[in-house]
């Protein structure tokens, strides 16, 4: 593989050719590694702990939010620093939390040298950043949300470099997004952040999806999600079928992250962020991330025609695309925008290449690009900052102003245009010299040469304007403000990468060197080229080339300067393609109209047919697995039919079907007979040696019957019209045969597959489990309550945590209810009564609503306390026979009902404290403490008392305490039923009163 | 005995259905309620129909299958009464709220041309 010319040189050139030995490092034990490895946590939880902190800041404290970021970052950065010698010798770091081990989602790091370099790249320029925004952020901007999603951003994008599994990879980079989206959105007053913001996080987060799907299927064809597993099967999921599926996914995670034509266009919107902002985002970190999956696949994904096509078309593209496109640029910032993406494209060249020597180049270049764009979006918001403005029409002659500054970002362009003796040159030679390489004999290969070189000569044109249309030329006239040197910190963090870009360009193998090599070797391994860091190979075609894309970009712009100075925004012709105007008209058109469109095609606001169509698929999901199954009906058993039994069912269906038919216009004939189809339910459970569900069954069926009786006066009147089957329109008479077939249909499925089932033998369930343990270690010998508070008590509190919900919810709807007009009025009994209290002198008014049912409601008054004690009984048996929490507080619940029912509500409120809000609450709190409570003793969630009554110090504690879980269940069944029901009682006693408000007013107005 | 209950889940599914698809929400109400008869019966009848079988322990020994009815789809059922309870509340005041802020009992909200 080593036969760029480059390697020849390298191997007669020089000794400063970087070759690490591998013994100058340490060697460090396999337990300091190990020691090591557990401080990778660090650089997640710091920043994401820092974020949190630091959002409490007070927002005026601007020093002190700045420092604390800064500490955090700082920390990161030192020991990312500390960790080089572990990294250095090839060895890679691994921390581990199981996490869902059985799905093979486990919460690794991992840091080897690439990731190492990553990181070092992120919590370096992180710190200058800080340092930087301390100074740019205005006194009015809320520092403290900055800092906050600054530290948070920081802390996934190391979460990206460092996974070592591929789900957390996906985690990680789907917070990216959103943090970024944040980020650009900062200023949120401003309209075009907010567009930014979207367009990025619209992009980047639908690539990110598409990533995730293919390491989803990348996981399956390796068989694991581990990083370290998937490295080492790069000839599996190359040669696998869904090799491709998987590649085409995996791009467009990492061709929109990294703003890859097509999808570069959001990368210039969102230049709307903060100056601090993008110089992180575009240079070191957020774009970089798609280069970086690149490069960390690179070695299971890379070598492939088809790989070699399709990224490297896209970077080819955008390199030329972004670098034409950045020339025309008005806006510093877009200018330099523009020239990240052509900066992106030329490192995905090189990772499209699929030869170690360009992958190292990428490496390189990724390195570089970072320092050099980093210090030159600084400047520009220096410039921005301190000038009013960005539009390069308007800045000229800086130099007078600023020297420094425009010395620092003069260096840092000509890095950028890749000037000799800076470091952008050497990466640009390393990337000459693979273009000129033949990889594979097509039209694509034998271009990059060229198109590298045009490429080249554009980034040299744009580098040059930014420096002679800011810095030179005539005095700048009406500036915003009077521009000036910026404070001495504020240009610290450019000094220092512009010091680097200088250092590494000419002494690059002294300083770079190792860690780039450190890099290289853990993404390659064996396949670790020979290269060569020096700054001088001797005259060869890249030098050339250098020179001829120099001299040309030169030449180009003092051609086009006169155009530049006046020309309006964006590249001829390329502007009025406009990718952002091309990505909200696709997105509206299929968010808004595609989407109403399929909308008023297949859908409807009607209920009816929805519910129809919800049968008819459960019916077909119901009768397809039958009849592909090759489903036999059952032999049809009649002999052994109890009469009584038999009786009992046709009493029940008569029910059933007198309940259907009588409910539009009888609603309480329909309900009694639906009581009817539940009592005969209640005694099959009986018959059935089920007493358990008996009794539940026949307090619920009272409770139910109760609860509709009295929702029953809000409804509106329906009298009875004769129907004349000539008056009925057909399509009415349609649908009701075509739900009458639907419903025979569902009714005759379930009973031949309730029949069949029921005729075959139980097969050997969990049942005997229960069975055999129920009094062994649950303590209980009703095997049915014991399931219920002991071997499935954690279900059981999520069922009473909804009944508690659901009681909530009734009772908040309840609140805000108002009935109609017409259910206002006085109940035709009650007027009945009043009437005859009217005709009769001796008697006063509501006399004989008082009397009425006088009998039964004393005997109903009485019974309050045996129902109590009904209550208690079921509730203490309840372990051991049927009963339980469940019955008795439904039980419990009935006394109380029966008091509302015979006293009415004020009545019983004024003589009975009831707190059903307090007693739900009670009951989820001993029903949870419970639960919690075995944690004391060193068990799992709601262990029951087999383990808690053999404690030495309480002894043998004669209570389990599943009696104490059961005991919430109650307390909370009762709470919530009564909550509903007498929810549901007052509003007889609010709704006189709103109607008597309505009088009250009426009256008024009338006066 | 199998016969006769699977004729009655199948006669109140059919009225739940046929009642589901009506208009009127007092009649969804009250076919929620018929169905829920159907599955809880349905439920229980997973375990097979034993009549006379103990459904309380013995505490001499421990308990199987053949001696016992099973226990699983009774627990089921039972958690499933209630929260069927909780569930017709909350349907009933949602039709209750329903008809107050429209005026209507029907399911859309709002009287169709027909019915």
């Amino acid at each position: 593989m080593i036969r760029a010319s480059f390697a020849v040189v390298a191997s007669s050139d020089t000794p400063a050719g970087t070759q690490v030995a591998l013994s100058n490092i340490p060697n460090e034990g396999n337990g300091t590694i190990e020691y090591a490895g557990k401080l990778l946590p660090v650089f997640i939880l710091a920043p994401f702990a820092g974020s949190l902190i630091v959002i409490f800041f007070p927002s005026d404290q601007r020093g002190a939010t700045a420092w604390f970021a800064g500490a955090i970052a700082l920390v990161c950065f030192l020991v990312t620093a500390g960790l080089y010698p572990f990294v250095a010798s090839g060895g890679v770091l691994h921390y581990q939390l199981d996490w869902i081990p059985e799905l093979g989602l486990n919460f690794t790091l991992r840091m080897d040298g690439f990731a190492w370099l990553f990181s070092a790249l992120i919590t370096a320029i992180g710190v200058l950043i800080v340092l930087y925004a301390r100074y740019y952020m205005a006194a009015e901007d809320p520092v403290p949300r900055f800092f906050a999603l600054f530290l948070a951003f920081m802390a996934s994008m190391l979460g990206v470099v460092l996974s070592g599994n591929l789900i957390l990879l996906a985690v990680f980079w789907e917070l990216t997004s959103i943090v970024s989206f944040l980020l650009i959105g900062y200023w949120h007053h401003n309209a075009h952040a907010r567009d930014g913001a979207r367009i990025a996080l619209t992009m980047t987060g639908m690539g990110g999806l598409c990533m995730m799907v293919g390491l989803l299927i990348m996981g399956r064809i390796v068989g694991s999600y581990d990083l370290d597993a998937v490295l080492a099967s790069g000839d599996a999921i190359r040669n696998h079928p869904l090799y491709l599926t998987v590649l085409i996914l995996l791009l467009l995670g990492a061709l929109t992250k990294s703003a890859q034509f097509p999808f570069h266009f959001w990368l210039p919107h969102a230049m709307a962020a903060p100056t601090p902002v993008s110089a992180y985002l575009h240079s070191a970190t957020m774009v970089k991330a798609g280069v970086f999956l690149l490069a960390r696949l690179w070695p299971v994904m890379a070598g492939t025609e088809a790989w070699f096509w399709i990224v490297g078309l896209a970077g080819l593209t955008t390199l030329l695309l972004g670098a034409y496109f950045a020339i025309f640029q008005q806006d510093l910032k877009g200018l330099l925008a523009y020239s990240t993406i052509s900066h992106l494209g030329l490192i995905t060249v090189l990772l499209s290449l699929g030869s170690p020597l360009a992958a190292v180049a990428a490496v390189f270049h990724i390195v570089n690009h970072a320092t050099f764009k980093a210090s030159l979006f600084m400047a520009a918001g220096i410039i921005d900052h301190e000038t009013g403005t960005r539009d390069m029409r308007r800045l000229s002659g800086l130099f007078h102003y600023m020297p420094i500054t425009a010395t620092l970002a003069m260096v840092a362009s000509a890095a950028m245009a890749g000037v000799p003796l800076l470091n952008g040159f050497l990466s640009k030679e390393m990337f000459f010299a693979e273009a000129i390489e033949t990889h594979l004999a097509n039209a694509l290969d034998t271009m990059t040469p060229y198109v590298a070189t045009i490429a080249s000569m554009f980034a040299v044109t744009y580098s040059l304007r930014f420096i002679h249309g800011v810095f030179y030329g005539s005095m700048p006239k009406d500036l915003p403000t009077k521009p000036h040197e910026p404070p001495r910190w504020m240009r610290a963090p450019v000094e220092f990468l512009v010091l680097a870009c200088l250092v590494v360009g000419i002494i690059p193998a002294q300083t770079i060197g190792p860690f780039l090599h450190t890099a290289v070797v853990s993404i390659l391994g064996d396949r670790t080229p020979q290269y060569s860091l020096a700054v001088w190979h001797g005259w060869n075609i890249p030098l050339i080339m250098s020179f001829v894309a120099l001299s040309g970009g030169v030449g180009l712009y003092f051609l086009m300067r006169s155009y530049l100075a006046t020309s309006i925004e964006g590249p001829p012709v390329f502007r009025l393609l406009q990718g952002q105007r091309i990505f909200e008209r696709v997105l509206v058109t299929l968010s808004w109209k595609w989407a109403r469109s399929l909308e008023q095609r297949l859908g409807t606001r009607r209920l009816q047919p929805q519910m129809c169509f919800v049968v008819l698929l459960a019916l077909a999901a119901g009768a397809l697995p039958l009849l592909l199954g090759g489903f036999k009906l059952p032999p049809l058993i009649i002999r052994g039919i109890d009469p009584a039994f038999a009786l009992l069912w046709v009493i029940g269906i008569a029910c059933a079907v007198g309940s259907a038919y009588q409910a539009k216009f009888h609603r309480l004939a329909s309900l009694v007979l639906l009581g009817g189809a539940g009592l005969v339910t209640c005694i099959t459970f009986v018959w059935l040696s089920a007493p358990d569900l008996a009794i539940t069954q026949l307090l619920v069926e009272i409770v139910t019957t109760v609860l509709i009786l009295l929702g029953l006066r809000w409804l509106p009147k329906r009298i009875e019209q004769p129907e004349d089957s000539e008056d009925l329109p057909f399509r009415i008479r349609l649908r009701r045969l075509r739900d009458f077939i639907l419903a025979i249909l569902a009714g005759g499925g379930m009973m031949l597959i309730a029949y069949t089932i029921m005729t075959r033998p139980l097969p050997e369930t969990i049942a005997s489990y229960f069975l055999e343990r129920a009094y062994t270690e649950g303590g209980g010998t009703n095997v049915v309550n014991v399931i219920l508070v002991d071997f499935r008590g954690f279900d059981t509190l999520g069922e009473i945590a909804v009944l508690c919900i659901v009681a909530l919810t009734v009772f908040a709807l309840l609140l805000r209810f108002r009935p109609q007009a017409d259910s206002l009025e006085t109940p035709e009994q009650q007027r009945v009564q009043n009437a005859f209290d009217d005709d009769h002198p001796d008697r006063a008014a509501g006399d004989s609503v008082a009397e009425y049912l006088f009998v039964p409601s004393v005997i109903m008054r009485w019974m309050f306390p045996i129902t109590g004690l009904l209550a208690a009984y079921l509730f203490l048996r309840g372990h051991d026979l049927p009963g339980g929490g469940f019955a008795a507080g439904i039980a419990m619940s009935i006394g109380f009902i029966l008091q509302y029912m015979s006293g009415g509500t004020r009545w019983v409120e004024e003589r009975l404290r009831i707190h059903p809000l307090r007693w739900m609450s009670f009951g989820l709190l001993v029903a949870a403490a419970t639960g919690a409570g075995s944690w004391l003793f060193g068990y799992p969630f709601l262990t029951s008392h087999a383990q808690y009554a053999t404690l030495p110090i309480v002894g043998k504690f004669p209570l389990a305490s599943a009696i104490l879980f059961d005991l919430g269940v109650f307390s909370l069944v009762l709470g919530a039923t009564v909550l509903m029901l007498i929810a549901l009682a007052h509003q007889s006693v609010r709704a006189p009163r709103a109607h008597m408000r309505a009088a009250r007013a009426e009256k008024e107005g009338v006066r | 005995m199998e016969l006769i209950l699977s004729a009655g889940i199948g006669a109140l599914t059919a009225s739940g259905v046929y009642l589901l698809l009506r208009p009127r929400t007092y009649q969804v109400i009250i076919g929620l309620s018929l169905l829920s008869y159907a599955v809880n019966l349905f439920i229980f009848g997973m375990g097979r129909l034993r009549v006379n079988a103990p459904p309380v322990l013995d505490p001499a020994g421990a308990g199987d299958l053949a001696s016992y009815t099973d226990p699983v789809p009774q627990a089921l059922v039972l958690t499933a009464i209630v929260i069927g309870f909780a569930m017709t509340a909350l349907f009933l005041v949602v039709l209750l709220a329903s008809r107050g802020f429209t005026g209507t009992d029907h399911v859309d909200g709002r009287e169709q041309r027909h019915d």
